[in-house]
């Protein structure tokens, strides 16, 4: 079988990924978050959500991970291998949303490339991470 | 212990000193994964995150790639080791909420995560079981933000598999803060209110009208409270009400920091008042610190208003 090369030698620095949108739905949030073994209530249970001070259900940080990870190997492949996944947490991501994920090519060291993915919803970024990823 | 007000930078420094004793200090016995790294898992992962990268569950596509064989999404780390739907009970010495009962003590009480950092030496593959350890990595000075002024507090998570190879590590970023006061109260949400009945609106009804009174028998002249119909002493039904001083002392009180009921400045003292007359009254302070309120002290009862429609006895401790 083959599968698609991608490497290195077609990435430059300043170079933007495909967007990707994602709606987010309330099954969504909720399949992510039992998926990463996360019950807290404020990932599924909407009335518990609200008596805690939130609008509704929010996102978990495994599920952020996930869809980060996610965005950067729909981009680079599986011959990639992810290095690192720094993210910084912004507004939540609530259902109804769609979270609007976009990355741009910041540096390139040797095979080492570091991508900058924001996450941004209708309030604003819910997340902004910084990714190394290690390309053939 | 000073009220949060007063506080000087140099009492700000020595309590960022008294955190510092718990940095480095490792939380709990290490965390043995439930379950080996799993192709169900994979997929339950895969399709709620809506991942088609064919090396986390296609063996051919995986074994063309540079990885060689089926690999687990790097960034489900964290799920192999969470404990799932019953917590983890915590045994024996447990740094990490010792220290957030030091925090609590200077109503540093709201938490919010803020950064989470994860950095992978190897992909996992199935059959891989998983142990973390976590220490508490550092806590900064006090900060503001936004959401108020706290300390950040950042954990390190270490991943080992079965050879006690470290697999991946992660940096976990909270804060934690008192929330700015602005958010505190907001007005259009009153306090909540009183369950009123016949026998006992005339009571509120005496506040409203700057009054606080005490229910008495006319029989045998017993004071009484919360108010009833008939005397728990002679069971006379008749009754008058006299008006109290407004004086007494502190029989016993609690802070309350959760749940969080809208219309209430929270961390909350509740205290239990026994007037000089005799009778004991549920109240919460006002212009007090927290760190004034003890058993025994004597206070002056106030009467506020909460909304229009509702005026409440509250307890002016003394300093």
């Amino acid at each position: 079988m083959s599968i698609p090369s991608f490497g290195v030698a077609d990435v430059q620095v300043g170079q933007e990924l495909p967007a990707l949108d994602i709606p987010l739905t309330r099954t969504l949030i909720t399949a992510a978050a039992i998926a990463s073994r996360d019950y807290q209530e404020v990932h599924h249970d909407p009335s518990i959500a609200v008596e805690r001070g939130s609008q509704d259900i929010i996102m978990n940080i495994l599920s952020t991970n996930g869809f980060v990870g996610r965005y950067i190997t729909d981009w680079a492949g599986p011959n990639a291998f992810i290095r690192s996944v720094k993210v910084r947490l912004g507004v939540p991501n609530y259902p109804g949303e769609i979270m609007k994920m976009r990355g741009k090519v910041t540096a390139i060291d040797s095979k080492t490339v570091t991508v900058l993915v924001t996450g941004s919803n209708s309030m604003g970024d819910h997340v902004t991470a910084t990714v190394e990823v290690v390309l053939p | 212990m000073t009220s949060v007000d007063q506080e000087t930078e140099k009492d700000k420094q020595a309590f960022w000193e008294q955190l510092q004793v718990f940095v480095g200090k490792e939380i709990g016995p290490a965390q043995l994964s439930p379950d080996e790294v799993n192709i169900p898992m994979i997929r339950h992962w895969c399709e709620a995150i809506g991942d088609n990268n064919p090396i986390y569950l296609d063996v051919t596509a995986a074994k063309a790639s540079v990885h060689g064989q089926i690999v687990a999404p790097p960034t489900m780390l964290q799920a192999w080791v969470m404990a799932g739907i019953k917590p983890r009970i915590p045994s024996g010495d447990n740094p990490y909420e010792d220290m957030n009962q030091l925090l609590f003590s200077r109503q540093f009480t709201s938490v919010v995560a803020t950064n989470c950092e994860q950095t992978y030496d190897r992909y996992l593959h199935p059959g891989d079981r998983l142990s973390m350890t976590t220490t508490i990595e550092a806590i900064s000075t006090e900060k503001t933000t936004a959401l108020g002024t706290g300390h950040f507090v950042t954990t390190r998570q270490d991943y080992f598999d079965q050879n006690n190879q470290r697999v991946g590590s992660m940096l976990f970023r909270i804060i934690r803060f008192r929330p700015a006061k602005s958010k505190k109260s907001t007005p259009d949400v009153v306090r909540p209110r009183p369950a009123t009945t016949h026998d006992n609106s005339w009571w509120f009804d005496g506040l409203q009208n700057g009054k606080l009174l005490i229910q008495r028998c006319e029989n045998c002249l017993e004071l009484r409270f919360p108010p009833g119909p008939v005397c728990p002493s002679c069971i006379s039904m008749d009754w008058e009400a006299v008006e109290a001083v407004g004086t007494g002392r502190i029989h016993s009180f609690v802070v309350t920091h959760y749940p969080q009921v809208p219309g209430l400045e929270y961390p909350l003292p509740v205290l239990l008042v026994d007037l000089d007359e005799g009778v004991r009254m549920v109240m919460n302070p006002t212009d007090t610190d927290i760190s004034d309120i003890a058993i025994g002290k004597k206070v002056e009862i106030v009467l506020q208003a909460t909304d229009d429609e509702l005026t409440l006895p509250f307890a002016r401790v003394q300093k």
